[in-house]
């Protein structure tokens, strides 16, 4: 069996968090980290092949600047047997629709089983690339799974929906985004991380994909963003460390507020 | 001039109110753009008469794609009916309230079209005979005015982010149309279905509830919300996290697929405050947060924020709120 799974390297979430006001793109500066999310697709694959499917292959796939290897390696000591890694600065500013083209070109060359996305990147929380790779690639999309289950060629997946919970299935090959309740993604011992770097990488070109460079990047993008403005906040937020007496503090407040008694 | 079409989404047997909220939306866009707004109801068995009634919410024309692959929810199919519907009312903007079925059918949608996409849109404006959306970004710390570069944009709104009204009770002409599926669409197959049962107090009706996510370690930790929450007088709410790993019923869920809340107060506990919990829980009066990072952005829309260990801070607190009592 032969698996990929997207994966995106993000901002760390506890880093400081900024946009830039000229190019109103993120500022990708400082620490970035592979999104957390997406650790769960990797467990999800991992724990595919140590049970039902042992002869599986998992490719780590990502479309992100040539600095981001550390996210590959990271992904790759977690289970990882190999990476396609499309870095190309004309995909850079690309938005939904261009990440999806160029991650599906990349699918596309390879005859992949199943390929697993995060439920959503901890950046844009978008949660619907799934569903944009799947339909480029004409095969069947299953999202927010909370369990995966394979037989025959198939795939079942337990998912949650607004009217409680629905059992779908699927002939492979098919697109599957998993939520962060499937599993709790394990980290790697030392060994791996050691030895993600001697795994194969392939560093890929748009132009290597076939795929045309005015289609993607900012340069094909679909959207635009004109303008930033600030939300109407809550208001104040009154945040403190617990020094042992913040379940006082707390009570004291919601006492002058008049929410308690 | 190309108009706008609005999937509207049948959950039990009706249109959603989230729908109706951004037909009306729609409705007043459409106006400002000089174009007519179209409802698109995918389903099966569906009852003619009663999405006639959609015209009374801004829809001119009630367009219905009734299959049975259109009845179990899954998005592929109704991929293609949007398609069908384009092919026929060359739309200029389409547009759903977030769910489940109607992200993943607009994003489908979107691939297929080559439009762009945005996720999540709080506001629409018309600004320069375009549609601009305000799309929130970094945990609603800033909100990008986003709009199209292609000839057909997609927009799906964060889920409560507009309110349906009762309408003016008109109608519209409903005409049937026959959706091409592909077979690609076709291979998802719903084969088993738990409908949410309600357990326990109903939460939407609490004064307080004290919520729990995937910070309490494990399911026995959902006893020190209870005690909590009874110290309160109030009720236990919970993450989609937790409630897909089995810690708490279905029912105790807060957020864009469980339950919209509006307590007196709400105690967040070891949640880490993901837009679609918070689209559950901001209309609460008094928001408290209590978790042990301290860049959780459930802080940025906390009144009162505790950065510490739950597991100190939550028996501590109830036995303050039981020594009062
Ligand atoms: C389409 C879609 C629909 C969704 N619908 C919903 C929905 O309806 N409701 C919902 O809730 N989510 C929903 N989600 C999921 C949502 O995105 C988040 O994944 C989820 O809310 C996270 O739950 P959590 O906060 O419990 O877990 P986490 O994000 O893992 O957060 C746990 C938090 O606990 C803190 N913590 C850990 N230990 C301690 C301790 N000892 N003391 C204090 N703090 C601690 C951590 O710092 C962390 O911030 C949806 C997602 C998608 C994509
Ligand atoms: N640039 C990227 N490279 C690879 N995978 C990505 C990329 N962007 C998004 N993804 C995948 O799509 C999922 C959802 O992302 P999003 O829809 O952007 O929130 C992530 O969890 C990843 O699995």
């Amino acid at each position: 069996m032969r698996i990929a799974i997207c994966v995106k390297e993000v901002p760390d979430p506890t880093a400081v968090k900024r946009i830039d006001d000229g190019s109103h793109r993120l500022v990708r500066s400082g620490e970035n980290t592979l999104n957390p999310y997406d650790r769960h697709a990797i467990e999800a694959a991992v724990q595919l092949k140590e049970g039902p499917a042992p002869d599986t292959e998992i490719t780590i796939v990502t479309m992100a600047p040539e600095s981001a290897g550390r996210s590959v390696d990271r992904a790759l000591a977690q289970g990882g047997d190999r990476s396609i890694h499309i870095a190309d600065e004309a995909a850079a500013g690309s938005d939904l629709l261009g990440t999806a083209r160029v991650l599906a070109a990349a699918l596309k060359r390879e005859s992949f089983d199943l390929i697993l996305l995060g439920q959503q990147a901890a950046d844009s929380e978008c949660y619907v690339m799934a569903g944009l790779v799947a339909e480029l690639l004409e095969v069947p999309c299953i999202t927010q799974a909370a369990s995966i289950a394979l037989a025959d060629g198939s795939v079942t997946v337990k998912r949650q929906v607004e009217t409680g919970y629905d059992t779908v299935k699927a002939q492979l090959p098919c697109v599957v985004s998993v939520s962060d309740a499937i599993n709790d993604p394990r980290y790697p011992p030392l060994p791996a991380i050691m030895g993600a770097k001697r795994k194969p990488h392939e560093v890929v070109t748009l132009a290597e994909l076939g795929i045309d460079a005015s289609t993607v990047g900012a340069a094909g993008a679909a959207t635009s963003v004109g303008g930033l403005s600030k939300p109407a906040g809550r208001g104040d937020t009154i945040v403190l460390e617990d020094d042992g007496t913040a379940a006082e503090q707390l009570l004291a407040f919601l006492v002058e507020k008049k929410v308690v008694a | 001039m190309a108009g706008i079409a609005v999937l509207c989404e049948v959950q039990s047997g009706e249109v959603s109110r989230g729908s109706i909220g951004v037909l009306e939306e729609a409705g007043r866009m459409g106006a400002a753009l000089g174009v007519s707004v179209d409802a698109i109801v995918c389903g099966s068995g569906l009852d003619d008469a009663k999405l006639a009634a959609l015209g009374g919410f801004g829809a001119s024309t009630v367009r219905v794609a009734d299959d049975a692959l259109l009845a179990s929810g899954i998005a592929q199919p109704v991929v293609d009916a949007c398609a069908t519907a384009q092919e026929a009312g060359d739309y200029r903007y389409w547009m759903a309230a977030a769910s489940i079925m109607t992200a993943d059918a607009m994003a489908g949608l979107a691939a297929r079209l080559g439009a762009g996409i945005v996720i999540d849109a709080v506001e629409l404006h018309v600004e320069g005979g375009a549609l601009v959306t305000r799309r929130s970004g970094l945990g609603d710390s800033v909100l990008a005015h986003c709009g199209f570069v292609s000839a057909v944009g997609v927009v799906v709104t964060r889920a409560n982010a507009m309110a349906a009204t009762e309408g003016n009770g008109g109608t519209a002409p409903v005409e049937r149309f026959a959706p091409t599926f592909r077979a690609w669409s076709q291979a998802v197959t719903l084969v088993g279905h738990e409908d949410a049962v309600e357990t326990g107090p109903d939460i939407s009706a609490a004064d307080v509830l004290v919520a729990g996510g995937r910070g309490l370690g494990e399911a026995s930790g959902f006893s020190q919300i209870e005690e909590l929450a009874t110290a309160f007088g109030g009720a236990v709410a919970a993450t989609r996290a937790v409630v897909d790993a089995g810690w708490y019923p279905y029912s105790a869920q807060v957020g864009q697929t469980g339950k919209t809340v509006t307590p007196k107060l709400y105690v967040a506990c070891g949640i880490s405050g993901a837009i679609q919990h918070k689209v559950g829980m901001q209309g609460s009066g008094t928001i408290v947060a209590i978790n042990k990072d301290k860049n959780a952005p459930i802080f940025d829309y906390a009144d009162f924020g505790i950065v510490g260990d739950l597991n100190a801070v939550v028996p501590q607190l109830t036995a303050l709120v039981k020594a009062r009592a």
